[in-house]
């Protein structure tokens, strides 16, 4: 199903609006491991249920913003 | 006659025995013929297949059953030309009629630098005795007559990759095939088993617990699923680079033959082919957003039966009966994770099946249990292992399997 995503400048819009960035996780350090720089990288939490994620709002204000998204239903409760 | 209309059950209803020697999760076409070269070529029968849902209820059941081997790397060659040898074999290997129909497969270009990805990609298989070429719109025409090759679309065919031995198959089939296969060697499936919990014991899998109550002990665990890939890792702690995302594909009303080859577009990202029904399938991109939900939306429809009318305009008038959603785990090279993970004895990954994975059943299955078995890595499954993530030595197959074929 598609769903709606409130752009923090727009509202509510058609998820197809936007662009999506993937979940949000923290940067390392720039002296941190190589194994840790691996892991931010590739590896990914991929969470079957609610995941912060960012999303751009490419069709509209161009703003980058965190949005939290259940992935097994896709409600959107921010 | 009487063995004609014989009711001899495909696979039986078993109780959990308290120890395995291997338990496969995930009950679709990989864990079915995991299991099936386990019994069949390696006499390893004390298997147990477990799933969460009934058979081929993932993917086995939700792709769109196309069978091809014209990869781009020298690794995604070797590994599915050997997957379409197996599946040439596959309905006399396990005595069911799999309907597979070699009709031949082609990948359409519309800009240059496709073209020059076609050149790459036919120079590579042929090297590595692959049917496939790089053939010009006169020749596109021929093969596919209902294609639009003029220069009325926004962006018109240049050229496509030929490749004669793609096709497809009755996917259930394979599935049901293979598992009457793993009962008569002595195997068991499970449906409606879903695996909550894997025991370890000083980096060592002892076992399952399923949804059933029981714990199961097993030396070897599986993870052969698709979409619940990473869920399934987690239980053991091993972190994986997958980003599940859904693919959409639809099906129209049974139309008379007139298409007998899969046709892919790339640049459209739309793939189309008519069923021995008579249907059209017509798959698209994977969504844009990462997802657990298999539910379908407009807008992929619309993408997915506009791209396909600049292919074939003249079925404007055809009507959509269906459209479903499946899961596929994208890795970032879009190749799969195959075998075992460093610091963790027993647990193997058959996962990252993004677009790819009913393709590579066969191979997939008989090197894993070749890998079981022998407690070796085959060479052909070597390149995929997950510590190549670490070692940056990525199979980027973007550029044959970007769009879901």
């Amino acid at each position: 199903m598609g769903f709606l995503l409130e752009c923090p400048n727009c509202g509510k819009r058609d998820v197809y609006e936007f662009r999506f960035g993937g979940e949000a996780h923290k940067r390392p350090r720039v002296n941190s491991s190589s194994e840790e720089w691996m892991k931010y990288v590739y590896m990914r939490e991929n969470v079957a249920g609610v995941q912060q994620e960012w999303w751009f709002h490419r069709l509209g204000c161009h703003k980058w913003f965190l949005a939290i998204r259940d992935t097994r239903d896709n409600s959107v409760s921010i | 006659m009487r063995a004609l209309f014989r009711k001899e059950k495909m696979w039986q209803r078993h109780k959990l025995k308290p120890r395995y020697d291997v338990v496969v999760i995930g009950a679709g076409v990989h864990g079915l013929s995991i299991a099936y070269y386990l019994a069949k070529n390696h006499n390893i029968t004390n298997v147990a297949v477990l799933d969460k849902v009934y058979l081929g209820g993932g993917n086995s059941g939700r792709n769109t059953a196309i069978i091809r081997a014209n990869y781009m790397t020298v690794e995604g060659v070797h590994f599915y030309s050997e997957s379409l040898k197996l599946y040439e074999e596959l309905s006399k290997e396990l005595n069911f009629n799999l309907l597979f129909s070699q009709i031949g497969h082609l990948s359409l270009a519309h800009t240059d630098s496709a073209v020059n990805g076609l050149w790459r990609r036919a120079e590579v298989n042929k090297a590595l005795g692959v049917n496939s070429r790089v053939i010009w719109p006169d020749e596109i025409k021929r093969l596919v007559p209902a294609l639009d090759t003029s220069d009325r679309p926004r962006y018109p065919v240049k050229a496509a990759l030929y490749h004669a031995p793609g096709g497809v198959i009755r996917h259930d089939a394979v599935v049901w095939g293979y598992a009457r296969g793993v009962e008569r060697h002595g195997g068991e499936v499970h449906p409606r088993t879903e695996v909550i919990t894997i025991d370890v014991k000083d980096h060592q899998v002892t076992g399952v617990r399923t949804d059933k109550g029981e714990v199961i002990r097993a030396d070897c665990v599986v993870n052969a699923t698709s979409g619940w890939c990473t869920t399934v890792s987690k239980m053991v702690g091993v972190d994986l680079p997958v980003v599940t995302h859904p693919l959409q594909a639809c099906v129209t009303e049974p139309l008379k033959p007139f298409l007998d080859k899969v046709v892919v577009s790339a640049n459209l990202h739309v793939y189309v082919y008519q069923t021995d029904r008579g249907e059209l399938v017509m798959g698209s991109e994977i969504d844009p957003y990462s997802s657990y939900s298999q539910g379908s939306t407009l807008e992929t429809l619309e993408s997915i039966v506009a791209h396909a009318l600049e292919l074939f305009p003249g079925l404007r008038h055809v009507r959509v009966l269906r459209q479903w959603g499946g899961l596929c785990d994208m890795t970032p090279d879009y190749s799969p994770i195959l075998g075992e993970v460093d610091g963790l004895k027993g647990f193997v990954l058959d996962v990252g099946w993004g677009t790819y994975g009913f393709k590579a059943g066969p191979v997939s299955g008989k090197r894993i249990a070749e890998l079981i078995a022998t407690k070796r890595t085959p060479d052909v499954i070597r390149p995929f292992r997950l510590s190549r993530f670490r070692e940056d030595r990525l199979v980027s197959e973007k550029g044959a399997a970007a769009v879901s074929h």
